[in-house]
């Protein structure tokens, strides 16, 4: 079972949850965190990797003996990485999303693949966790290829794995959530928080996926969120209260699930919660065949 | 010789648009007869790689030379492989800056004067 913690709006609490949940859960589970522009599971959990393997993309490698400067290449990329002009091809890795497409309609044969790193995905054993997270290279713009790497350690089957995904409702959140069973979306009880909650809901209702809410902080802005959720028929997994002491740990580098009793029961009963909506969802799956 | 401006208006009353990647118009002026056009951008609104795409236009409209505000590297490379020349850092109207380069008060850039994304 594939669970992914994701957000419309960043600084909700996903890493916390996520982290939070794996530590105290009953059983031994996968965590990965696919928040690969800027990991931060490690932090808390401070891994020793075991393995480390580069990520890349295909880029086009053109042969300048066989080009003929048709333009075909530079017409099919969306993305303005190949241009020929004149005399010569120009290529622009950094700008190339992999596609293939200037391969594809090249009819000198003059492209081939050649393999650009955009990134690392590292895997440690933490306990009874088995972690993993991808490390985006500095400056580079293209995240998916690198989320998706990480996702391809997840298991199939009885065993559960926390997805940690990116914030933001755009493609890096849609490759994260892309093979999860079920999302668990966090948010804060407060104008931008439900704003960005709504944006998300919107996200998991197209992509299908059972979803259900987190209120963290709770009582530290109003009762918007839950209006919203009971008006829209979404199940409220957790509320996890508004506490200094929370600050306090996560500025020592501790994990508030671990370090204060009350948030561990919160988290226990959340992880019942989740797998019960992962578990239903998976018989309506196979019930509707919607994996198929 | 064609010389295209970047062009925030149509008209050659417009100021010279400072972006070349992002430009809201071009106008191409022939020396020849001093005739003018003003032809649209298409790249200004890419998700990325605008100016290589601006570059790829400007070179299918034949100009030889870029009067503009900025060039990004990527854009001066594109435009550079595709032999047109690029002047940088000119300011005021379309018409002003074209009277400028025909007396000779402009010339090319050596290399691109900004950072991509300035």
């Amino acid at each position: 079972m594939r669970i992914a913690i994701a957000s419309g709006k960043g600084g909700t609490g996903k890493t916390t949850l996520a982290v939070g949940l794996a530590l105290t859960a009953d059983r031994p589970l996968q965590l990965l965190d696919c928040d690969v522009e800027e990991p931060n599971c490690h932090l808390f959990l401070q891994p020793a990797f075991h393995d480390s393997r580069g990520v890349g993309i295909p880029i086009p490698k053109v042969d300048v003996s066989r080009c003929t400067v048709c333009g075909r290449c530079g017409e099919i990329c969306q993305y303005n990485a190949i241009v020929a002009l004149r005399t010569r091809p120009l290529v622009f890795p950094e700008l190339c999303h992999g596609c293939g497409g200037c391969l594809r309609v090249c009819p000198e044969e003059a492209i081939t693949e050649a393999v650009r790193e955009i990134g690392v995905v590292e895997r440690a054993q933490c306990g009874s966790i088995d972690f993993a997270h991808g490390r985006l290279r500095v400056g580079e713009a293209l995240s998916p290829p690198l989320i998706r790497a990480v996702l391809e350690i997840a298991e199939d089957g009885e065993g559960i794995t926390l997805i940690d995904a990116p914030p933001g409702t755009a493609c890096p959140v849609v490759a994260a959530l892309r093979r999860a069973d079920c999302a668990v979306l966090v948010t804060e009880p407060t104008p931008f928080g439900q704003h960005d909650l709504e944006l998300a809901v919107e996200v998991v209702r197209k992509l299908d996926l059972p979803f259900g809410v987190v209120i963290n902080r709770a009582g530290s802005g109003d009762d918007r969120v839950q209006r919203y959720c009971a008006a829209e028929s979404i199940p409220i997994l957790q509320e996890i209260p508004d506490d200094r002491r929370v600050a306090e740990c996560y500025s020592r580098g501790e994990v508030p699930a671990l370090a204060l009793p009350e948030q561990t029961l919160r988290y226990r009963e959340l992880f019942g919660r989740i797998v019960e909506l992962a578990q239903r969802s998976g018989s309506a799956h196979l019930g509707e065949g919607r994996r198929a | 010789m064609k010389i295209l401006v970047t062009a925030a208006g149509d008209s050659l009353e417009s100021p010279v648009d400072p972006r070349f990647g992002r430009a809201a118009h071009y106008i191409l002026i022939d020396s020849r007869t001093g005739e003018h056009e003003v032809v649209d951008n298409p790249a200004s609104t890419a998700p990325q790689g605008a100016g290589i795409g601006a570059a790829q236009r400007v070179a299918e409209l034949g100009a030889e030379y870029v009067l503009t505000g900025h060039c990004g590297p990527k854009a001066f490379r594109t435009l550079t492989a595709a032999g047109i020349k690029v002047v940088v850092g000119v300011e005021g109207t379309v018409g002003e800056a074209y009277q400028r380069f025909l007396e000779g008060g402009l010339s090319a850039a050596e290399e691109a004067d900004v950072e991509g994304h300035w």
